[in-house]
């Protein structure tokens, strides 16, 4: 009797799940968790990211910053919880009170309207420059190839790198290659973009360069998420400031409010380190 | 006291003359080889075991010439599908599927353990499991009876003999060992390309098998093409041992015939030598433009960067 009654219980709870966000919200995390093994680095993730938002996200290291960016277009699967970005739940389907596992290819196709761009640029060493920023959309989207070259090329003149075509990735600076990443994620014409530490494998006379191309790409209306230590960039560009430690999310607000005047002993603490 | 002054406007010092370190050692053991590779030469030329009119006139005859094709054929076509499954194997390997990495895994062990002559052999004689090869449904002969059906679920059937000529016998005997081989050289190859690339990939909405074509396998070659062009050669070698399935149409398998029938093998085991190695030769060459042509985009890539700082240093 008391199985049963336990899975009714559950199926309630599950009917009680909350249903899916917004128009205005791209994206939105309630009570996100996840483990590797027995370490738990996500201990229930609650935020939500308005269209057209900039959310910077800082903490110390460890804190599952990264980790948390790689659930959101589910490169990492999440353990409990919920994410939904542009309306839908990532990685799951929601079926009577239920959850079903998205196939691959379904995965796939959800994160093509989400673009990323990694600390270590990741850009295709055996492609060109070109050859980086159309092939997503050439194999992926089925764009034609003449068509894509040409967005590619406008995508290339934006970052400055139009006279870059042609060359491979290893023949750029550091702030040249994410450049480039940053092109290529657009090329998918993404709705948000995820930028994990985009500017800490630079050189610093190399950082201003990729925070210049994030300022503009902000100024146009993406919404963005930017794991970042560059505090200038999320007092200047930033809608909103996260404050992670330890797997949850400490405090967040303003970027100008949380870095002046954090109400948290445990932001005082990492601001007075890293201002 | 004087100061050094700077270089400019010194003369160039006189070169410098010493005499040479000697080394006599080198001379003698020079003096020695070359004696022996003068008896050698000497041997080949007067010994008339050697036999070589006899040699240079069969060595280029039809059924040799067409062994020479049989066991290039062979060499390619094994190769082609040993690469295949050996990609085939290694995606298993990786796939995270514990089944399917199971499989892989046995696959790998039993083709590496077992030596080819051995598998040759025992391909050759694969004929005696079965009179036919059959399509149908499996276990028919279990279930049918058991359902109270008459007949069986068998919709073709070919003799045995017919498939599984000593060609083929010979082809899936070497392609199943190589693909065990080739499995573990494409895994390292897979294992070589970093993590990042995949998740790059992934983040654009590529799928798995679109991110193997077109990101990782690609740059994985850089680490398999190397020991596969080893693998060719090896491969045209072990070709020889499918004299033993036997396959008489092949190379060794001629030269060997032919020995035998004029009681003169000698003749003929150096003209299999001569053979094998003109071909290998062959290979090795195109090996190396084959390497070559895939490290180009470094190199030109190289290239570029210098004269890009050299141009900044102006
Ligand atoms: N694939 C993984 N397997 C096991 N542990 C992992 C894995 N990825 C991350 N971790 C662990 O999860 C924790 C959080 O990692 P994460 O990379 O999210 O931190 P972070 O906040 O991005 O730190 P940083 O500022 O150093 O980048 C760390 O303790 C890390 O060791
Ligand atoms: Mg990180």
């Amino acid at each position: 009797m008391s199985a049963t009654a336990g899975g009714e219980d559950a199926s309630t709870r599950a009917g009680d799940l909350p249903q899916a966000p917004g128009d205005d919200v791209m994206v939105l995390a309630e009570n996100v968790h996840k483990s590797f093994g027995r370490l738990e680095v996500l201990r229930g993730i609650d935020l939500e990211v308005r269209r057209g938002e900039v959310m910077c996200v800082v903490g110390p290291s460890g804190s599952g910053k990264s980790t948390f960016l790689r659930c959101i277009n589910h490169l990492e699967k999440i353990n409990g919880g919920r994410l939904w970005v542009n309306g839908r739940l990532m990685g799951y389907r929601q079926h009577g009170g239920r959850l079903y596992e998205l196939r691959d290819s379904q995965v796939a196709a959800q994160r093509r309207d989400i673009g990323m761009v990694f600390q270590a640029f990741n850009l295709f060493p055996h492609m060109s420059v070109l050859g980086n920023v159309v092939e997503a959309p050439v194999r992926v989207k089925r764009e034609p190839r003449a068509a894509a070259r040409e967005t590619a090329m406008e995508l290339l003149d934006k970052v400055g790198l139009a006279d870059k075509a042609a060359s491979f990735p290893r023949q750029l600076s550091g702030g040249q290659q994410q450049r480039v990443a940053i092109a290529r994620a657009l090329a998918m014409r993404p709705e948000l973009m995820l930028f994990d530490e985009p500017t800490s494998a630079l050189d610093p006379e190399l950082v201003g360069e990729v925070l210049d191309v994030m300022k503009d790409l902000a100024r146009e209306g993406m919404t963005m998420v930017v794991v970042t230590h560059e505090m200038g960039f999320a007092r200047e560009v930033g809608d909103s400031l996260v404050f992670m430690d330890g797997g949850v999310v400490v405090e967040s607000g303003a970027p100008k409010r949380v870095l002046t005047d954090p109400q948290h002993e445990r932001t005082r603490a990492f601001l007075s380190k890293v201002l | 006291m004087s100061t050094p002054t700077p270089t400019e406007g010194r003369a160039a010092p006189e070169p410098i003359k010493a005499v040479p370190v000697r080394h006599p050692g080198r001379w003698i053991a020079a003096a020695v080889l070359l004696v022996l590779a003068a008896m050698f030469v000497n041997m080949l030329v007067t010994n008339d075991k050697f036999n070589w009119p006899f040699l240079l006139e069969n060595m280029f005859s039809p059924p040799v010439l067409y062994g020479v094709w049989t066991t290039l054929k062979l060499t390619v076509l094994a190769m082609a599908v040993g690469i295949s499954l050996g990609i085939a194997v290694a995606v298993m390997r990786l796939s995270g599927n514990p089944i399917l990495a199971g499989l892989a895994w046995v696959y790998t062990w039993f083709f590496r353990a077992v030596p080819r002559l051995v598998l040759c052999v025992l391909f050759g004689n694969m004929g005696i499991l079965y009179q036919n090869l059959e399509l149908g449904l499996p276990f028919d002969n279990y279930w049918m009876p058991a359902l109270g059906l008459d007949g069986d679920a068998r919709f073709y059937s070919v003799p045995m003999n017919e498939v599984l000529t000593p060609f083929m016998a010979a082809l899936l005997a070497l392609a199943l060992s190589q693909g065990a081989y080739m499995a573990e050289i494409v895994r390292a190859g897979l294992l070589s390309v970093d993590k990042g690339q995949t998740e790059a990939a992934q983040a654009l909405g590529m799928g798995r098998g679109l991110i193997l074509r077109r990101i990782t396998l690609p740059q994985a070659l850089r680490v398999i093409v190397p020991p596969t062009g080893n693998e060719v050669t090896a491969m045209l070698k072990d070709t020889s041992l499918v004299s033993a399935i036997p396959l008489t149409t092949e190379l060794f398998f001629q030269l060997q015939a032919i020995g035998n029938r004029t009681f003169d093998l000698f003749p003929m085991l150096v003209a299999a030598c001569l053979w094998y190695l003109a071909i290998t030769s062959l290979l090795m060459v195109g090996q190396f433009f084959l390497e070559r042509s895939f490290t180009r985009g470094d190199r030109s890539a190289q290239a570029e960067v210098t004269i890009m700082q050299s141009k900044a240093g102006h």
